[in-house]
């Protein structure tokens, strides 16, 4: 059973700097629940493939394209930039599979409470139109990307954004992530094929409410 | 679904009809049943794809034409300008889809003959070179789109590219289409999950060298 606490992930993806003065890679996160939990809504079967496939491969080729990324750094510009797509996508699916891992709960669902849901109705106006926002955005992805709930940090208030492929919310908009939507195919094709407005209508029964209002808390401050 | 291959292009050009208004779009017929790939490209993929992937590019393409027309129509250059991501990506997926299926066939596999293999030959150096360099291309894809042989008519020879999304190669690059891999995970992922050279290894036996 894989329960471990959800604020001690994001350090993972910190650089630190052992001991000997090298970088220290990348992990997989333990998914903070089994593959099984989130049924009916997203099955096990692509749980179990979403982390331990596509996310680690994510993992494995940032640690790679980091080595590379250090081996250039200071001796040839050309290569940095040549090695940019390939931190972007894979750093940026490390970033967001592992705050979409901490966004589902088993326990999830209904709404949230308090600062968060006041400032859901202050930004869209009620949760219910906030919910049709951000799964319109969702399913209107053109190809693989992901729908955003977002704090804009310059105005105040939540936003919604849609990013495409791997790219990061806060790396290429600037908003602070607190929710996000995988919507590539892979997310959701075993279980919905095709009918992705489905797999958005299930996935609402899973969202960790706890986590993004932690994050919503955090960036507040 | 065992139409010949010739008549089905004629289905997607814009015809003017007898009212002098546009034909709508239509969802070429399958040259083959949807199990006719197997082994390589299972049936329920095959199904899935044809009739509601393609389908839904084919509906929304109807859709978005009618209003580019009404937008047309009134000089409204901004809602045109608005509605060109929609037209991109369902026209293109409609062409990219109808080449998609004429490049596949049972009878596939194989390598190709004559002049299209000298050409291989001349511009790759040899058709095994060739077909590496187009499966690392669509391997390579980040996120979804295709990799494509293409012809470039300025230069007199072949290139290989890879478009994003439903980005169509002729309409984006001015390359001209002759074999297109759809490397979109719903062309592959019930069958190979997220191993997708797996299936790029698996089309090679289906490839239609008639049609290309």
């Amino acid at each position: 059973m894989l329960s471990r606490a959800v604020c001690g992930t994001s350090r993972q993806l910190a650089p630190v700097l052992g001991y000997l003065g090298s970088r220290q890679k990348h992990s997989l996160p333990d998914l903070p629940y089994d593959y099984g939990a989130l049924e009916p809504h997203i099955n096990a079967q692509i749980m179990q493939l979403h982390h331990s496939k596509h996310h680690a491969a994510y993992v494995n080729n940032l640690n790679v394209t980091e080595e590379k990324y250090q081996e250039a750094l200071a001796k040839d510009v050309t290569a940095q930039i040549a090695l940019q797509p390939a931190l972007k996508f894979n750093g940026g699916g490390h970033i967001n599979h592992s705050i979409f891992w901490t966004n589902l709960s088993p326990n999830g669902g209904g709404e949230p409470k308090g600062e968060l849901l006041e400032a859901i109705k202050r930004d869209f106006g009620s949760f219910d139109k906030f919910k049709e926002k951000l799964t319109a955005a969702s399913v209107g992805v053109q190809g693989s990307g992901w729908g955003w709930l977002g704090f804009n940090k310059e105005r105040g208030h939540l936003q919604i954004a849609a990013c495409p492929n791997q790219d990061p919310l806060q790396g290429t908009t600037g908003l602070i992530p607190l929710l996000g939507i995988d919507v590539w195919e892979h997310a959701y094709y075993l279980q919905y094929k095709n009918v992705r407005p489905d797999y958005l209508k299930a996935i609402w029964n899973v969202i960790n409410w706890e986590n993004v209002t932690e994050r919503y808390m955090a960036c507040k401050k």
